[in-house]
């Protein structure tokens, strides 16, 4: 315990430190000793480690031989990776905004005392509940081309209207099979749409009665008032966002049976990187695919915190 | 009748609503009840789908509802759903029952580390806190792959992998979010609640256990739900360490009914709906209380 206490003196320069910050200190680690060997055992070692055996040769079995940046050099080298990082990047792109544009816009219709509210807010909640494999395989079945009740939708509209069109081939289609992946991810907004509902709910109303003084119509309270002031949750969805998508497996792993078909539309980084790490079990190679991944998600997050100029943070005071 | 309503009606300021309102509205409700229906259509798929017979599967054009085409529907195809907990081997209800054990135990977990933590950063005054919240803020943003391949390592070493151990062990060491989350929400209760108690000579972990956590029912009930869907969901944990198929759970068992050349959609459909409505029938009576638990009060700080 010593060294603690020898923290805590450190941590406040040129101050004795009391009694009561001392004991506090105590208390305080001790409540959050759990977590501290949570960070400590579940994440710090392992990134430390996992950089370690980026720079081995490591089959699981033997002792990690060090062999300097080969499995980096690798990685440049191998052209089924350059086309997973392709497709990754292609739906992050797309992925993102549809998102981020479809949870915070029903949240702001919501927000706009609608009657009716618990159950819009249930029903745009449900598919989070729907497990992810569950979820993929009714995209599999509602997507098929021939078989699936999205074509038969599109071409029983178009044909009202005088057309006879085929739909697209969705998940059948290179083409097509990334964009459908997207409407999979759109369609579970609802967690992201819950939680710009919290922050919407806590914009002051005055503000808005301010605003309405001066002249504002709804579009202008809207898009001056309520959304800067929730800048600070997209900011967070999108870093979210951001990190879950360049990350994505599940839903394209279980759509390709796992092998990234059709083509290799549906060939994404995190599947590949499976793929090394627990089918080959090249642990060294894939720790050099985990560490690429990870600077790549803090070089793009960097980059979203440096223009982050629109990210609105109010003039409370820092808690 | 009328004379009354028309008095009613002076008594409030803003009765009426101009035109352009009520168009609002009228565009606003039906913009939400399409997208609603829209959200709505892959249940319905789901549900119509499982009522199908094997060879109403592939007819063109699909079946909207089951019982479009009388010749393929002479049966009661409920038969599918009890189909669907036999056909697998082991019968699927093992794999529900894996997946209950391993969310139960994984929200004790979270029910355990994340409250004491979250406690620790907002009810306690300390130096090296804000440090400590700063550090917990940024793992949110930490990707799981980085720190996988080692942990593989390290629950093989110790015989884990094969077991549940290591979808629920880490559940008991704090998840960022949570943390956030409920110290949100402690941060909204009065300090001078914990100052009464300190007076009354209250140990700081009676303060936590009868003032602070009472009070923070409806953030617990929440990352309770959060945690428990977490489990409830999840693939990719399960695909890396479970290895027997009598310790599967319900999402690597979905699968058994895959196979190279074909799919039993019917029995896959089945059962996907008994796994989700659970679900959705407790959501319905958390509702309320999770709404409430989440607090982004001082998000801004």
């Amino acid at each position: 315990m010593e060294w603690v206490l020898a923290a805590a003196n450190l941590a406040i320069p040129r101050r004795r430190v009391s009694p009561i910050t001392r004991r506090n200190t105590l208390v305080g680690l001790a409540f959050c000793t759990p977590w501290l060997i949570g960070l400590l055992a579940f994440r710090a070692y392992p990134i430390l480690a996992a950089f370690w055996y980026s720079f081995t040769d490591y089959q699981g079995m033997n002792e990690p031989e060090f062999i300097g940046p080969g499995n980096y050099v690798g990685l440049f080298r191998d052209s089924e990776l350059a086309v997973a990082a392709g497709n990754t990047f292609q739906y992050t792109l797309m992925a993102i905004p549809a998102a981020i544009v479809t949870a915070l816009g029903l949240a702001l219709i919501l927000n706009s005392k609608t009657k009716g509210l618990p159950f819009y807010r249930t029903l745009f909640f449900l598919p989070i509940l729907v497990p992810d494999v569950a979820l993929s395989l009714v995209w599999l079945q509602m997507f098929n081309p021939q078989f699936g009740l999205v074509n038969l939708l599109i071409e029983s509209i178009a044909r009202l209207f005088g057309y006879s069109i085929a739909g697209p081939g969705w998940l059948a289609s290179t083409e097509w099979s990334k964009p459908t992946l997207v409407l999979l991810n759109v369609w579970t907004v609802g967690q992201a749409m819950v939680i710009y509902l919290a922050a919407l709910q806590d914009v002051p109303q005055d503000l808005l009665d301010a605003a309405a003084v001066d002249g504002a119509n709804w579009y202008q309270k809207i898009w001056h008032v309520t959304v800067p002031l929730v800048t600070p949750v997209i900011f967070y969805q999108l870093v979210i966002g951001l990190i879950a998508s360049l990350q994505l497996f599940t839903q394209p792993f279980v759509i390709s049976s796992g092998i990234g078909q059709p083509g290799q539309s549906l060939l994404f980084y995190a599947m590949l990187l499976y793929r090394q790490a627990f089918i080959y079990f090249n642990m060294g190679r894939a720790s050099a695919m985990a560490w690429t991944l990870f600077l790549v998600i803090l070089v793009l997050s960097y980059v979203v915190f440096r223009t982050s100029g629109w990210v609105h943070y109010g003039g409370e005071e820092k808690r | 009748m009328a004379a009354s309503s028309l008095a009613l009606d002076q008594s409030r300021p803003r009765a009426r609503r101009t035109p352009l309102e009520v168009a609002l509205s009228v565009v606003k409700h039906a913009v939400l009840l399409a997208f609603g229906l829209t959200f709505l259509l892959p249940f319905w798929w789901m549900v119509a789908t499982s009522l199908k017979p094997d060879q109403a599967m592939f007819h063109i054009p699909p079946l909207l509802v089951p019982w479009q085409d009388p010749d393929t529907w002479n049966e009661l195809v409920f038969s599918n759903y009890p189909r669907a907990f036999t056909f697998t081997r082991p019968p699927f209800t093992v794999f529900i029952w894996n997946t209950i054990v391993i969310a139960a135990l994984s929200v004790g977990g979270a029910l355990f580390s994340n409250p004491l933590a979250a406690y620790g950063l907002s009810r306690v005054r300390w130096p090296g806190r804000g440090l400590l919240f700063g550090v917990t803020l940024s793992t949110l943003f930490l990707p799981v792959f980085v720190t996988l391949i080692p942990l593989f390592l390290i629950y093989r070493r110790l015989g884990w992998i094969g077991t549940p151990l290591p979808l629920i062990v880490p559940t008991y060491f704090g998840n960022p979010l949570f943390i956030f989350l409920l110290r949100q929400f402690f941060m909204t209760i009065p300090q001078e609640l914990s100052e009464a108690a300190r007076i009354d000579g209250a140990s700081e972990l009676r303060i936590y256990w009868n003032v602070i956590l009472p009070l923070a029912k409806p953030a617990l009930a929440t990352i309770a739900l959060f945690e428990f869907l977490q489990a409830w969901r999840d693939f990719f944990g399960p695909l890396l360490f479970l290895i027997r198929k009598e310790t599967y759970t319900i999402s690597l068992g979905l699968n058994f009914y895959r196979f190279e050349y074909e799919t039993a959609w019917g029995l896959m459909m089945a059962m996907s709906v008994c796994v989700t409505l659970p679900i959705i029938i407790l959501f319905f009576f958390v509702q309320r209380t999770f709404i409430q638990g989440i607090t982004l009060t001082g998000i801004k700080g």
